[in-house]
């Protein structure tokens, strides 16, 4: 698009954003199409914290994992629960199935892709009983990096529960490959303990005609961001990626999605929510939400929705949502998204303990409400009972 | 047999440059039996009184009591007051999106009978009174008053009332926008309400139109935050000839809260 290229300057904005606040920016912001990506470390500027996708993050509290510091000597374990179906296997980084899944698009993701040794690869066929990954942080203090592949053989259906807990800093990807026609609900919790810091990059492929059900749980750590990119390899997929986060005071959970559709006729549906809970005294608890839907020119007839709410229960609390939505066709079944943040005021609180209902109560009342949409996808009852426990628990924490 | 007592009851609300006092000694007596109906121009403090015995965290007592058999009500958090047996229909019902309709009105009747209902008596109970109020059963699954109209609003406020069967209910101008329809279903579902126990009413309106369908005992006039004149039913007919003028013009002190 050429623009007449008359607009001010605006001072202070980074060059690409040079006269963008007119709406006439010279140099257009970047599409998510020309994202870099390199599985080199060496490949990526060390960031800063004011370039686009750190900009929310709190570089200091990373420590080290994205500027080369962290020694990135300590070990995450990976246990999974033997099940008839499910291959496990331990592989060198030069197994010819390592980076199906995708390629690192940020500098955390590369570390860990350079420094990793070895990968867990679990390979589901059939239809197999759901497998449980237990995923262990390398201790408070310990810096380490992953790797886990999770794949399916054509036709299988499987569900793979993916429960990250333990101390320290992480940084990992994790790649879901989806042969064609098959059929993956995944669950990944990120239950950490209060001191941990996870870096983690999701490369979900589609294979054609295959259905992703993925499930997102962020509850612990210090600091969790999780950038996941699906892309497509055949017509025909369909993705879901649900999300909920719960964040307590001081607490910052980053989700950065990528959803690329370039191929034709497949299906993206996300929806993630966000409950926030901060106590006066304490930093904010805080949560950033990216959604990017990129459209390209070859994947015509494509259908898709992203959706984010957040739902601010005290002050002291800060949500950022962010939707885009690119098209570069008009030959599509559908595309939307929406955001809302939103208060539990004292209104509501109110109104609800008007006809008896006791604070605490009212609370727990409007929480359940506001993440049943996303938890009703759990599917595994033991998971989902825990998960609904442990919310409540979080809500305990403060009780306010 | 219950009494709700108000006495000397002043009342403040936070404002520009100091609390402003709306409420300026209520004197008003409630016993189980009873309708009265509380009228008065807009801004003479009647929503204030209706959300002040309710326990809205907006309103400072500054002066006064309120009771109910005897029990101190005002001591009370706003859920302890709706389990002692008091409830407010608002005029404005909040929306608080997420929450189902059917879970929060189970939610309701199990804090304020002390335990859960049992399910299945439970379902046909919401059922018949919904039935009776025409609101349609998808109702249940949409979130508590989320997108609802104003008559559907004060529908589901007047479902609360039969299904939480309160000792004495506060009816916040129940009948402002409401259409003739309308008007007969919600006035009906209070007179089952009075019929079906030995309950109070204290009914807040700006018309007298609501008053045709509900007969009221008491009519206390309102103006200037407080009780200016008391009668019977026939109080109301004069005010429909004659509005509110004698009482704001005449003797009673500005009208506040506006």
């Amino acid at each position: 698009m050429s623009v007449p290229n008359n607009a001010p300057e605006v001072a202070g904005l980074a060059p690409e954003l040079a006269g963008a606040k007119e709406g006439q920016g010279s140099k257009p912001l970047a599409s998510a199409s020309e994202r870099f990506t390199s599985y080199d470390v060496e490949a990526f500027e060390v960031p800063g914290g004011r370039e686009e996708n750190w900009r929310f993050t709190p570089m200091r509290r990373l420590r080290g994992l994205h500027d080369g510091s962290a020694a990135f000597d300590g070990k995450i374990t990976y246990a999974v629960t033997p099940v008839d179906g499910v291959t496990v296997e331990t592989v060198s980084r030069d197994d010819s199935r390592i980076g199906e899944g995708g390629v690192p698009a940020d500098r955390v993701a590369a570390a860990a892709w350079s420094a990793f040794t070895e990968a867990t690869v679990v390979t589901l066929d059939g239809t197999p009983a759901p497998v449980t990954v237990s995923v262990t942080g390398p201790g408070a203090g310990a810096t380490a990096v992953g790797h886990l592949q999770l794949r399916t053989t054509p036709f299988a259906e499987a569900t793979v529960v993916v429960e990250q807990r333990g101390s320290g800093a992480l940084a990992d990807n994790l790649e879901v490959v989806l042969a064609d026609s098959s059929r993956l609900t995944v669950v990944v919790t990120e239950e950490w303990a209060d001191d941990a810091v996870h870096v983690g990059a999701q490369h979900f492929a589609v294979g054609r005609d295959a259905v992703l059900r993925a499930t997102s749980v962020s509850l612990g750590g210090d600091l969790v961001r999780i950038t996941p990119t699906v892309k497509y390899r055949g017509p025909g997929g369909d993705a879901e990626l649900a999300g909920l986060g719960f964040a307590d005071a001081g607490q910052h959970l980053e989700q950065r999605l990528l959803v690329d559709h370039a191929v034709p006729h497949c299906t993206s549906n996300v929806i993630y929510k966000n409950a926030l809970q901060g106590v006066d005294g304490m930093p904010d608890a805080r949560t950033v939400w990216i959604g990017d839907v990129l459209i390209r020119a070859a994947a015509e007839g494509t259908s898709t929705f992203e959706l984010n709410r957040n739902l601010v229960l005290t002050q002291h609390a800060r949500a950022d949502s962010v939707p885009n939505l690119e098209i570069e066709t008009g030959e599509i079944a559908g595309a939307g998204h929406a955001s809302a943040t939103g208060r539990f005021d004292d209104e509501q609180l109110f109104y609800l303990q008007s006809r008896g209902i006791p604070e605490d109560v009212a609370r727990r009342l409007v929480v359940r409400g506001f993440f049943g949409e996303i938890l009703t996808r759990v599917t595994v009852p033991e998971l989902r009972e825990r998960l609904e426990a442990a919310i409540e628990a979080e809500l305990a924490v403060t009780g306010s | 047999m219950s009494t709700l007592e108000i006495t000397g009851l002043h009342v403040s609300v936070a404002a520009e440059g100091g609390a402003k006092e709306i409420l300026k000694g209520v004197d008003l007596t409630v016993r189980s039996g009873e309708t009265h109906a509380i009228m008065g121009p807009n801004g003479s403090g009647k929503s204030t009184l209706a959300y002040a015995i309710a326990g809205h965290p907006k309103y400072e007592i500054t002066a006064g009591s309120v009771t109910l058999d005897g029990q101190d009500i005002l001591a009370m958090t706003v859920d302890e007051r709706a389990r002692a047996g008091l409830f407010l229909a608002m005029q404005y019902p909040v929306e608080v999106p997420g929450v189902s309709m059917a879970n929060f009105l189970r939610s309701a009747a199990t804090a304020v009978r002390g335990e859960a209902p049992k399910l299945r008596t439970w379902v046909k109970e919401v059922k018949g009174a919904m039935n009776d109020l025409d609101i349609d059963p998808d109702f249940a699954e949409r979130s508590v008053n989320e997108g609802f109209s104003g008559g559907e609003k004060k529908r589901h406020e007047v479902l609360q009332l039969s299904l939480l069967q309160p000792k004495f209910a506060v009816l916040d101008e129940t009948d402002s926008g409401l259409d003739v329809d309308a008007l007969r279903v919600v006035s009906e579902g209070v007179n089952r309400y009075r019929a079906g126990g030995d309950v109070g009413v204290l009914l807040i309106t700006h018309y007298t139109r609501i008053l045709q369908h509900i007969r009221p005992d008491v009519v206390h006039v309102f103006a200037g935050g407080k009780v200016v004149s008391t009668g019977g039913a026939e109080l109301a007919d004069e005010l429909e000839r004659n509005g509110y003028a004698r009482f704001t013009s005449a003797g009673a002190e500005t009208p506040a809260g506006v």
